[in-house]
């Protein structure tokens, strides 16, 4: 049940310093055992050296206002809102106080980084920034391979993928037995 | 393997474009006045604010526009695949557009030109090296639980959109101009079919990866109207430089819409997401609704909520998608598996490089096809037309082609032509509701109509009976109809004076008006002789004979 999708990680990071503004809390039944299989690890182009600015945005009229729990830049605790926000957006789940120490602790880790002098260094966008982007003519090349495509598929109606159906709200924090995260 | 389905999915979000956060911006806003209602809304009084310390207060809409375009290519944006709008399930589908696990995306040429001329033509700075990005949300028909799109540095920025609309009792025309944010290009996501009987999400992918052109506009727009014209004009621009067929019924063009009220010079209102308008109709109605509907709950004392509404179009007015709850939070990184795109204009372009590999910008500047703006400025110039006649002639799909089509056979007057094409038969296919492609009637009958017109064979009113019978009839050369049913000008001089003569010599009373001093009665003979003629003389040439013989003095 370990944490290991990079982009969690970002945002867990960038989390913790916007402190406090968080939409409402939504998280997912501890009961839905997804493990980080669900989650797509990119490539090892690692962006560590700089912290991705993401879109949190200030609670506005009609949702929950949160107090402000959050702690503040270096206490090195992730808090219960973040939790739940990172779980409900990634699809993650952190069953267990160990797992989110061990979040604490990876970014503990990368927090490390900060001590590096980047004043006046541009900022690297890509480890392939050396590289040219290949481009390809405008042929048809590929497709016609539904049968095998749908093999993947564990339920299939008439050439077409099945899935759950969308916005099933997900159980909210009260009404759930959570485990205590502090 | 199976791919693990996901239980749960938290949403169904389609937060377009998240970073456009209204908090930033805090430069003045052009506003205008909520003056004009609009037809397509039912009327409300504007109330006075209940603010005790301010009087009546004008409200001021601002509507943004997100704009996504489907590329017109033959594959898709990272893949191969073919790129078609009707197939059966999941065969235009590669193992990339699965997102099956090893697979990595391929970048389309066709696209990055697609993407580059649009940004010229819409007067954009091409960023001439721009990056792709990752933005992260989990729906079912987004296999790979991220959107390849250009957040950080898009390919175009900074371009302006001209477009005219009537304002003012006089309807006068004014041009316009919204500014252009920016072009990125993106994937498409598949297609979901929801199946709520049996509680399933039926996916079908072939959409999934094609590539898009998002034009973010800034909120310069003020009302559904407004709104309207500058997704046509848009429409027409993307037809004409042959980037997106933009066709909003099969959905080669969407627009979502974020629409807030303010008082002037306050700061700006907590806007609301529009989406689910199939055409431009739909559109002004909905923005105008939403307009009201905000205008209306903060009167009320109400407060508007940052949502995201979907416009049901049975009942014409916006309901919040329940899909759509909470806030989304894309987690934006960069594509590790894309290097950035760098594009060259002919200084930078590197020696020896292999033409399949580079885009010139420069290159493609000159090529770019004559656009909507311009081919209306070329036909008020060349023909001598209105403008407003310009703009009716490229808006109807066909219209321009057949008006040239008819020009070029006909010797008659250009200003005749545009008057026929414009009142006649534009009226005759609005009537039936017909496209010019289904129009029984081809160019060469009307330039044939038209000659003879020209050549005084006929008469006007004779020449819409002909148009007439063209319609009813297709096919039948117009002199074949104009001599089967006798509409032939007389032209025999003396025949008609004759005629005028006895029509005099009958009808005393009304000489005696005419000469009495009543100049409309002459009118009146005027009328007779044509009925005597069946409509075979042009009524100017009879007033003229009439009046000759009335004030020469009876033999």
């Amino acid at each position: 049940m370990s944490v290991h999708a990079s982009p969690t990680l970002f945002m867990a990071m960038a989390a913790k310093e916007a402190a406090g503004a968080h939409p409402d809390g939504v998280t997912l039944s501890a009961s839905l055992g997804l493990t980080g299989g669900a989650l797509r690890v990119p490539g090892r182009g690692d962006m560590w050296a700089r912290a991705v600015r993401l879109g949190l945005r200030a609670p506005l009229g009609g949702f929950r206002a949160f107090t402000a729990k959050a702690d503040a830049q270096g206490s090195g605790r992730v808090t219960a809102e973040v939790i739940e926000h990172l779980e409900r957006l990634a699809l993650v789940d952190f069953g267990s106080q160990e797992a989110v120490a061990r979040l604490e602790k990876a970014i503990a880790f990368a927090d490390r980084l900060r001590q590096v002098d980047t004043d006046g260094v541009e900022p690297m966008e890509s480890v392939l920034e050396d590289r040219c982007l290949y481009l390809r003519s405008d042929n048809v090349v590929e497709g016609n391979c539904a049968e095998e495509l749908l093999q993947n598929s564990h339920r299939v109606v008439e050439e077409y993928f099945v899935a759950p159906p969308g916005n099933i709200p997900l159980p909210k924090l009260d009404e759930q037995e959570s485990f205590p995260h502090n | 393997m199976a791919v693990p389905t996901l239980r749960c999915g938290f949403s169904g979000s389609r937060w377009t474009f998240a970073l456009v956060d209204r908090g930033c911006r805090h430069r003045t806003v052009a506003t205008f006045n909520w003056i004009r209602g609009q037809s397509s809304v039912a009327q409300q009084p504007l109330h006075t604010a209940q603010k005790p310390r301010k009087g009546a207060q004008e409200w001021a809409a601002v509507v943004g526009l997100e704009i996504h375009a489907q590329i017109s290519s033959n594959s898709k944006l990272f893949s191969g695949a073919e790129v078609r709008f009707a197939a059966p399930p999941n065969s235009l589908v590669s193992f990339f557009d699965a997102s099956l696990p090893g697979t990595l995306p391929v970048l389309n040429r066709r696209c990055v030109e697609a993407a580059v001329m649009t940004g010229l033509a819409l007067n954009c700075h091409i960023n001439q090296k721009s990056l792709f990005d990752r933005k992260h949300y989990f729906y079912a028909d987004l296999p790979a639980g991220y959107q390849i799109t250009q957040q950080r540095l898009p390919i175009a920025v900074n371009g302006n959109l001209a477009y005219s609309i009537c304002v003012g009792k006089q309807q006068r025309e004014i041009t316009k101009t919204v500014r252009v944010k920016q072009i990125q290009l993106e994937q498409d996501s598949g297609k979901s079919l929801h199946d709520d009987l049996r509680s399933q999400t039926l996916v079908d992918l072939n959409r999934a990866g094609v590539g898009l052109l998002e034009v973010v506009l800034e909120p310069d727009l003020s009302c559904g109207e407004e709104a309207a014209t500058v997704v046509r004009e848009l429409q027409l621009i993307l037809q004409a430089l042959g980037t997106s067929q933009a066709n909003m019924a099969e959905g080669q063009l969407r627009v979502d819409a974020n629409v807030s009220v303010h008082h002037p010079g306050e700061p700006l209102g907590v806007r609301t997401e529009v989406k689910n308008l199939n055409s431009i109709r739909f559109l002004a109605k909905a923005i105008d609704y939403e307009i009201q509907r905000q205008i209306s709950e903060l009167e009320n004392g109400g407060e508007i909520l940052n949502e995201t509404r979907s416009f049901d179009y049975k009942l014409g007015c916006t309901v919040p998608m329940r899909d759509k709850e909470g806030k989304q939070d894309y987690r934006f990184m960069p594509e590790p598996n894309l290097p950035p795109l760098l594009l060259y204009d002919s200084t930078s372009l590197p020696a020896g490089a292999d033409p399949q590999q580079v885009i010139d910008i420069d290159r493609i500047r000159e090529t770019l096809p004559e656009l909507p703006s311009e081919t209306r400025a070329r036909l008020v110039q060349q023909y001598g037309m209105l403008p407003e006649h310009s703009f009716t002639l490229l808006n109807e799909v066909g219209l321009l082609e057949f008006f040239q089509n008819v020009i070029k056979e006909t010797r008659a007057e250009p200003k005749k032509v545009v008057s026929w094409v414009l009142n006649t038969f534009l009226g005759y296919l609005k009537q039936q509701n017909l496209a010019v492609s289904e129009s029984p009637v081809p160019p060469s009958a009307l330039a044939e109509l038209l000659d003879l017109l020209h050549t005084r064979a006929i008469s006007s009113a004779a020449a819409k009976q002909v148009f007439e019978e063209l319609w009813k009839s297709p096919g039948k050369p117009p002199a074949q109809i104009v001599s089967e049913k006798q509409l032939g000008l007389l032209q025999d001089r003396e025949a008609l004076e004759e005629l005028c003569r006895a029509t005099l010599d009958g009808h005393p009373q009304v000489v005696r008006d005419v000469k009495g001093g009543n100049p409309r009665a002459i009118n009146k003979l005027i009328g007779l002789v044509r009925k005597a003629t069946q409509g075979r003389a042009e009524p100017a040439l009879i007033k003229q004979i009439l009046e000759k013989q009335l004030s020469s003095p009876a033999p």
